[in-house]
């Protein structure tokens, strides 16, 4: 894309592409060392993360205001104003992926004090690792405004859905078993939904990034995989 | 600011100094003479402004009484039927100008032969209309004397209406034509009344222009010592009439051409105020 | 008369369902001998409005100046191609210009009211097609003056004249006497341009509601204008006709780089 007449404009949306990119870095690790925290049983590092939300937070606002500001100063048209409307929305996904993160780290907390079950996380473990890859591939397609990268990641949120099925399937089991698992059981269950609901943003990232490369939108029908088990509203 | 920029500063300020001061003096020595006619004419010209100068016929040879009143009445009668004649001429081949021919090629030689005549000395029409239409006729008249006005009268309003039409924004016109009116009703309706106080002034000073004319008279009109309403026979007029009374050795003569060259700065004034406060008129809507 | 000709055009009654009030057919455009318009085609629908956008001297204005053959106005100028006005070709030279013209009306760029007043401004073109009594043309006036939103603000001082009004004002009295002799077609040739931001919200509102009697076109330089007031809008450059869409596909995602290159500010 060339340049625009005014300098000042360029710079601008650099300054966002750079916001989200820094946005994107904090979250993916928000959400690699929640699990790294959770399957670890480490308070010091579960306790990090929950520190960390609060610049992603902060980041998130800046993006916000640096956006209402280009639209109100330059009135975007086509491209740019895709490209505005794109980072308001990746930036406010990506905030809810630290939050969920931060859901996950501030149930280790509570975890480290009860008995636990080291096979149950076994399943999660895996979630994590998708949900992560999920988010770095959505990020990257961002980055280099790859549409056939963002559908892939859009396709494959079902794998996740259908994890999440299996990983409450599972913990039922287990607290089927025995009563005493169900405060356990029911955190891991949580921080289960949380996973899905990453990928649920990646999701929508990769949505984003389809519209501001193509400035059409993808269906509104998404492949799903889970039952209807689990999920309750998407 | 170094010392060498000073300098330059300093040239360059004496010289605006140097320009300001000339086309001061220029303006003043215009000034000045301008005045010291009008001054003349009050000071020789007053002394005989009576109320007999509008009443009394001009004087026979040596006599001490006698007026001008032949003479303003003949000027008048012939001014206007000189730009009654010239007036609607020039309106009509202005507006070809300004508004049919402004793309034509003939266009180009009307305004290059209308300038021509604009600066053409004006004895030159009075021995045209002469020849033209004295001789044949047989003899002076006032009427050759009106043609030989309107002649002069037609180039200063030919340039006058179009140099207002042309003032007149294209978009007026092209906002005309997009309501669908025809080119005549678009000049007539639109145009004219745009350029209507601009008109008028230049009517009024091509009127101021004849009103002075000596030349084109002398070989026209003539003269005539007693009054004469008779358009096919000479009729007295100021311009003329000064002419012969400030030559002759009669003293009363020579006051009453004082008084009637006072009259006529006094009309040509009088219109010219008239345009400008018209012109300024104009300009404020 | 319309009907027979549109027998002769089967390819236009074929594709619409709505017939284009206004259809440009491969219009090539002269000043002399520079080519200014080269091969445009385009459809101005029925209360639709269209908006010309591009750069300047992409000859915008001379295009609306062809669909009410203004330009015949001066010599040298000359269209070829077609330009149908509900299937009647208005270039043709057996096209009486005036009448023409009342069926395209035209709104200029710097407001042009006639050197007279309010009232008459308004009235003149009435009483040019029509001999109405005194008190049906007050009415007339009165309702035109309302349609375009001016009356409240003229009905005690119709008899001043039309140059004592604001710019914005003047600029609706030309509306007000364009839609007075009810035209079908407005071409509104940058009308905003010489006026403040309210005054262009008036008008813009005023666009708004004259497209559900008119076929409106409109040149602007203002692409958030013409993103605000049309439903179509033709980017234009060079003298030719570059992108046509929708307005809301053009400004969110036009599919032609010259386009996006123009409405987003990276051009030249």
């Amino acid at each position: 894309m060339s340049e625009h007449t005014v300098a000042a404009y360029d710079k601008e949306l650099g300054q966002l592409g750079r916001n989200i990119a820094e946005m994107g870095g904090l979250a993916e690790k928000m959400i690699s060392d929640a699990m790294d925290a959770l399957l670890a049983m480490d308070v010091e590092l579960a306790r990090a993360v929950v520190a960390t939300d609060q610049r992603l937070d902060a980041l998130q606002r800046q993006v916000e205001e640096l956006a209402i500001l280009t639209i109100a100063r330059r009135q975007p048209m086509a491209v740019d104003l895709r490209e505005i409307v794109a980072a308001i929305r990746v930036s406010g996904d990506l905030e809810r992926v630290g939050d969920l993160a931060k859901n996950i780290a501030k149930r280790t907390l509570k975890l480290a004090m009860e008995p636990r079950i080291p096979r149950a996380a076994i399943g999660l473990k895996h979630m994590g690792e998708t949900a992560q890859l999920q988010l770095k591939n959505v990020l990257d397609a961002y980055a280099s405004r790859d549409i056939d990268k963002a559908k892939e990641v859009w396709e494959r949120d079902a794998e996740l859905d259908a994890m999440e099925d299996s990983v409450f399937r599972d913990l039922l089991t287990y607290m089927m078993e025995d009563p005493r698992n169900i405060s356990f059981c029911t955190h891991l269950l949580f921080c289960s939904k949380n996973l899905e609901r990453a990928g649920d943003h990646a999701t929508n990232i990769a949505e984003t990034v389809y519209y501001l490369v193509t400035g059409q939108s993808l269906p509104i029908d998404r492949p799903k995989g889970g039952s209807s088990l689990t999920t309750t509203a998407n | 600011m170094n010392a060498n920029v000073n300098a330059i500063y300093k040239a360059r300020a004496r010289k605006d100094k140097m320009v300001r001061v000339l086309c001061f003096a220029a303006a003043a020595f215009g000034l000045l003479w301008l005045s010291l006619i009008l001054f003349t004419l009050f000071w020789n010209g007053l002394g005989g402004l009576s109320l007999s100068v509008f009443t009394e016929m001009t004087p026979p040879p040596g006599s001490k009484t006698g007026g001008l009143a032949n003479a303003i009445f003949g000027s008048i009668v012939m001014t206007v039927l000189g730009v009654g004649i010239g007036a609607p001429l020039g309106l009509l081949a202005g507006t070809y100008l300004a508004e049919y021919g402004r793309h034509e090629k003939l266009s180009f030689y009307v305004r290059f032969i209308n300038d021509i005549l604009l600066s053409a000395p004006s004895i030159v029409i009075g021995l045209f209309i002469y020849g033209a239409v004295v001789v044949p006729m047989g003899g002076f008249s006032a009427f050759a004397g009106s043609l030989a006005l309107a002649v002069i009268v037609v180039p200063v309003v030919v340039r006058t209406t179009e140099d207002m039409l042309l003032l007149v924004p294209n978009q007026l016109r092209e906002a005309a034509s997009a309501l669908g009116l025809p080119r005549s009703y678009v000049i007539r309706s639109i145009a004219y009344k745009a350029a209507r106080t601009g008109l008028i002034t230049g009517v009024l000073l091509a009127t101021a222009r004849v009103a002075g004319e000596t030349a084109p008279l002398l070989f026209t009109a003539l003269s005539n010592q007693f009054w004469n309403a008779n358009l096919m026979t000479t009729m007295a007029n100021l311009p003329v009439t000064i002419n012969n009374f400030v030559q002759s050795p009669y003293e009363y003569w020579r006051q009453l051409a004082w008084t009637g060259a006072l009259l006529i700065t006094l009309a040509v004034l009088a219109l010219n105020i008239f345009a400008r406060l018209l012109a300024a008129e104009r300009k404020k809507t | 008369m319309s009907d027979v000709d549109l027998m002769t055009h089967p390819a236009q009654s074929k594709t619409v369902a709505a017939q284009a009030k206004l259809e440009v057919r491969n219009l090539d455009f002269f000043y002399g001998a520079s080519k200014a318009l080269k091969n445009i085609n385009l459809r101005l629908e029925a209360n639709t409005v269209t908006a010309f956008i591009g750069p300047s001297g992409c000859v915008k204005s001379t295009l609306l100046r062809v669909l009410n053959r203004m330009y015949d106005l001066y010599p040298g100028q000359r269209a070829e191609g077609e330009v149908l006005l509900d299937g009647q070709n208005i270039l043709n030279p057996s096209v009486d210009l005036n009448l023409l013209r009342a069926r395209v009306g035209m709104v200029f760029q710097k407001p042009t009211p006639f050197p007279m007043t309010i009232y008459d401004n308004i009235a003149f073109g009435i009483k040019l097609y029509e001999n109405i009594s005194k008190s049906e043309l007050d009415g007339r006036v009165e309702h035109a003056l309302r349609g375009a939103a001016l009356w409240n603000e003229v009905k005690d001082k119709l008899n001043a004249s039309g140059l004592s009004l604001s710019g914005g004002q003047q600029q609706r009295l030309c509306i007000a006497r364009t839609v007075a002799i009810q035209p079908e077609v407005i071409l509104f040739d940058e009308p905003c341009s010489a006026l403040d931001p309210i005054s262009t919200a008036k008008v813009e509102e005023l666009i708004d509601e004259l497209k559900t009697k008119y076929t409106i076109a409109i040149v602007t330089h203002n692409m958030q204008q013409a993103a605000r007031v049309s439903e179509k809008t033709a980017f234009m450059y060079l003298g030719e006709l570059i992108e046509f869409d929708e307005t809301t596909k053009i400004f969110t995602a036009p599919s032609v780089r010259q386009t996006q290159d123009y409405i987003t500010g990276r051009f030249g």
